[in-house]
């Protein structure tokens, strides 16, 4: 048996325990690992053309939104009979890619998963940015959109209260349920290296910024030790809430009877396609990143393979979900459901269908190989493909199903139009401007929580070691 | 130095501050000061050294509690809100379901556990933590900002009972620390500067005039018709009646009826009979018999077509109107009470036009009515004047001594009387 290189962990070799972080980073060089891309006076050129694209898509995003607002609704693709048209695509898949971030941030926590640390701040800006996204649709498409307040229960002159039944109300207090929960996760999260940043801070300004958000912050045992059991207590509150946010989502649907929609298997399989296109959208953000900024040492391989697994083991999850929708379609023996399933597979919307098919069950299979799993560029590409399939998925529940649902009279085909198209690309221009101010100015890797899973020889030598 | 001076200066002086060279010095560290008696000591790491709590003596924090009564709070709260607005404020109908059902209402209520509780949480850890403190005298201490890279301090506070400069760091060296090191009171008290102070309050002040304007707003009464912010659906690009518009060679924008369009009403053209006009002039007499028969008819259309309006005696106090005068309807009319002069003048060809076209705000009932109720209710309203102004002499001989024993039996003059 050849000899297991120390710089690969990621391997399983039950004599030793694959570490965490690699090379002789120690506390100090931890610090200045993450610190040091927050600090640069100037971030590369590419940073700037980066974000100088993103900046444009941005605006490409609320030069459409603001066209839909003064012009009315009529400028998407929306209409009889697919009243959800793109705008709710687009919101499922964002919320989707949302759910990852908590996944990582408080089910790993909770199991102790601690390779997590590395990359969990990350994933939960990214779940942040994401639904900032996905909020962006849900808002605009109402109509109008200066009456949003409406959705919310205060007395008004019209003595008229929500309809607290209706699932679309539930998403409504669901979505900004995980909006406000995500946030506090990832800001107290970040307290501690905000502290470190204003510490290591050399100009007043970032003193003045980093300080006021790091709270005053001094890691003494007792702030560690309300830290710590407000940090699991939001944990395992996160947990139960990122289940039910995409399981609240798939009601909008379930609760519907269109075919294709009404069926009791929505909420588990929403979830695991959440997770799964998540994580795809956490190797798609983590592997340029990590090259990027020069990571590899923190976030390791053995990172992202895990991810990988992941990744496989939801799309077998959501494949199977496919499989049973089939199934059912068929063996509940209603024609409207079996009708809904064949035109699927074989309508106008066949190609949606099987490339969904192909991007979300067959590609991610090629993650059984070990060399898929721990090769970049294979892993990226497949990460992408997943994202599009999963965005398929969502076209495919949506639009097949509304375009042909009970009476074939009013049947009819979904067209996108230009606002639509613009609205899309310029979510991931918010997303991804975003990203990259998180990643020029705070700390992108969990500083404090990665120096507590160093190896403890690496810490400053023990002076005193007792145990 | 004389005494007092010595002591503003001792005072000046926070605590001592010795490093240790990793978690487990720490920690040792930590229960030898306690073991001296020391209880106002803090010890601070870049990451949570465990075990060290048990080591300093603390007790578990009340954090899960402050949580668990947020979530209490958040779910006995989305119950009663959905419960109250939903089943008892504005009860909806749903496909004939239970006003109450506790199934549909849990998404929320979950949700709402989970939002109080977070915000307990994340508000508690920070509340209990003692955070935002922004200024503190360790946070001006150089040698203290390693404590969030790689230093582990102890810092043992001056109030503390034990505290004596050279005593308290002789102990501190002997548990293991490198250096120690006295930290200050920052000599001027830090402040935020006062003009940054006075900008928030002032913002703080503005920020209430809108909601204070709202809910002013809200408790007065107003003759002005409601802002409307957002003209919403005010204007459409659609064509109104009587407008213009160049698309047509008429530059009229309704269109007149097709060549060879008849009236729904076909029976030619009498004006007499449909518009209440001879030669020009609104008409004096009916274009129908008048009978009795007809008159009764004219009661039944009247009660249900103007009573809401006019009152079932035509006196303008109909159930609609009092109803708009109880909510203030700032653009309600009262309806002309048919016994007044200026109606009483009228010839009956006038009252049918009226009746028909409108007037000034009343809406006409030709769609509704037909003809020959319309003089119906014409004749109903001559009866209703004429019974309102009755005198003794309008009563037949023969009757008058039913009068009589009318009125002996009922107090009300016939002037009051419906
Ligand atoms: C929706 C309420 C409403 C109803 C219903 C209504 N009216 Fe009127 N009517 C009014 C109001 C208001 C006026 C006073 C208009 C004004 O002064 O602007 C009025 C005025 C009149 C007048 C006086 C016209 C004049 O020359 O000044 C007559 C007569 C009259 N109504 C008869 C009727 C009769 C008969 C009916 C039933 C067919 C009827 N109204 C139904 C509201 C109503």
């Amino acid at each position: 048996m050849t000899a297991i290189p120390v710089d690969d962990n990621t391997v399983q070799d039950p004599t030793r325990r694959a570490p965490l972080v690699l090379g002789d980073a120690d506390l100090a060089s931890v610090t200045q690992t993450v610190c040091e891309i927050a600090e640069r006076p100037r971030p590369p050129t590419s940073w700037y053309v980066a974000f100088a694209v993103s900046v444009a898509l941005t605006g490409g995003l609320f030069a459409a939104v603001g066209y839909l607002i003064v012009t009315g609704i009529g400028v998407l693709g929306n209409n009889s009979p697919v009243y959800w048209g793109w705008p709710i695509v687009n919101f499922v898949f964002w919320i989707g890619i949302g759910h990852a971030g908590t996944l990582i941030s408080a089910i790993l926590f909770l199991f102790r998963q601690r390779w997590r640390t590395s990359i969990n701040r990350f994933a939960e800006a990214m779940t942040l940015f994401a639904v900032a996204c996905a909020g962006v649709f849900p808002a605009v498409h109402v109509g109008r959109i200066w009456l949003v307040y409406w959705l919310a229960p205060y007395p008004n002159q019209m003595d008229l209260w929500p309809n607290f039944r209706s699932p679309l109300l539930w998403d409504v207090v669901a979505i900004s349920t995980y909006g406000t929960v995500s946030a506090l996760f990832w800001y107290l999260g970040m307290i501690p290296d905000l502290a470190t940043l204003r510490d290591r801070a050399t100009s007043r300004w970032r003193q003045l910024l980093y300080g006021l958000f790091a709270l005053g912050w001094r890691g003494s045992a007792t702030q560690w030790h309300r830290f710590e059991w407000a940090y699991l207590l939001l944990a395992a509150l996160a947990t139960p809430l990122v289940l039910s946010v995409h399981s609240v989502v798939s009601f909008d649907f379930a609760v519907a009877q269109v075919p294709g929609w009404h069926t009791t298997i929505f909420p588990p399989y929403f979830v695991a396609g959440a997770i799964f296109s998540g994580c795809a959208m956490v190797v798609t953000l983590a592997v340029p990143a990590r090259a990027y900024f020069g990571l590899k040492s923190l976030i390791t391989m053995r990172h992202l393979d895990n991810m990988n697994k992941l990744i496989l083991g939801t799309s077998l999850l959501v494949g199977y979900a496919y499989g049973v929708e089939v199934f059912m379609a068929w063996y509940g023996g209603n024609m409207y459901e079996a009708f809904a399933f064949a035109n699927r597979a074989l309508g106008p919307y066949a190609w949606a269908y099987w490339l969904m098919v192909t991007c979300n069950v067959i590609v991610p299979q090629l993650f059984w190989i070990r060399k898929c799993r721990t090769t970049p560029w294979i892993m990226f590409l497949i990460a992408v493909l997943v994202n599009v399939g999963m965005w398929m998925e969502r076209f495919v529940i949506i639009v097949s199903s509304l375009g042909r649902d009970f009476l074939p009279s009013s049947w009819g085909m979904f067209k996108p139009t230009a606002v639509d198209v613009m609205m899309l690309v310029g979510s991931f221009g918010l997303f991804f401007t975003l990203f990259l101010l998180f990643c020029r100015y705070l700390p992108m890797v969990a500083m404090a929580e990665v120096k507590a899973v160093l190896p403890p020889d690496r810490g400053p030598a023990p002076a005193v070691e007792v145990d | 130095m004389d005494q007092a001076a010595r002591e503003t200066d001792s005072k000046q002086v926070a605590g001592l501050l010795a490093e240790f060279d990793g978690p487990q010095a720490l920690k040792a560290a930590a229960s030898g000061v306690r073991e001296a008696g020391y209880t106002r000591f803090e010890a601070y790491s870049p990451f949570p050294v465990h075990g060290i709590d048990a080591a300093m003596g603390r007790r578990r924090t009340l954090l899960p509690w402050l949580v668990l009564g947020g979530g209490i709070a958040g779910g006995l709260g989305a119950l009663l809100l959905q419960w109250w607005t939903n089943a008892v404020d504005y009860p909806y109908l749903i496909s004939g379901k239970p006003w109450f059902s506790l199934p549909a209402n849990i998404p929320v209520v979950f949700e709402a556990i989970i939002l109080l509780s977070a915000l307990a949480a994340f508000g508690g850890g920070l509340a209990l933590s003692g955070l935002p403190e922004l200024f503190h005298p360790l946070l001006s201490c150089a040698r203290f900002r390693r404590a969030t890279t790689d230093g582990f301090f102890l810092g043992i506070d001056a109030s503390d009972p034990q505290f004596d400069e050279s005593r308290t760091a002789a102990l501190l060296r002997s548990l293991g620390a490198g250096e120690t090191e006295l930290y200050d009171r920052p000599r001027t008290e830090q402040k935020v500067p006062r003009p940054l102070v006075m900008a928030v309050v002032v913002a703080a002040c503005l920020a209430l005039l809108p909601p204070l304007w709202i809910a002013r707003v809200r408790a007065t009464r107003s003759a002005s018709p409601r802002l409307h912010l957002v003209s919403d659906m005010d204007f459409q690009p659609k064509y109104l009646p009587q407008q213009s518009s160049p698309l047509f060679g008429d530059g009229r924008a309704m269109r007149p009826p097709v060549e060879g369009t008849m009236a729904v009403d076909q029976r030619g053209d009498d004006p007499h009979l449909l518009r209440g006009e001879v030669e020009g002039q609104p008409a004096t007499t009916f274009p129908v018999a008048v009978t009795s028969d007809r008159m009764k008819r004219g009661r039944s259309r009247y009660d249900i077509y103007c009573a809401t309006c006019h009152g079932l005696a035509g006196d303008g106090d109909g159930i609609t109107s009092q109803l708009a005068f109880e909510r203030e309807e700032p653009k309600w009319v009262r309806p002309l009470s048919v016994h007044s002069q200026v109606v009483r003048d009228q010839p009956v060809g006038q009252l049918f036009q009226t009746i028909s076209d409108g007037i000034r705000t009343m809406p006409g009932y030709s769609s509704q009515i037909s003809v020959e109720d319309r003089w119906a209710v014409v004749l109903y309203v001559l009866a209703l004047q004429r019974g309102r102004h009755a005198t003794l002499e309008d009563v037949p001989t023969e009757l008058r001594r039913h009068l009589d024993t009318a009125l002996q039996g009922d107090a009300r003059t016939p002037d009051t009387e419906r």
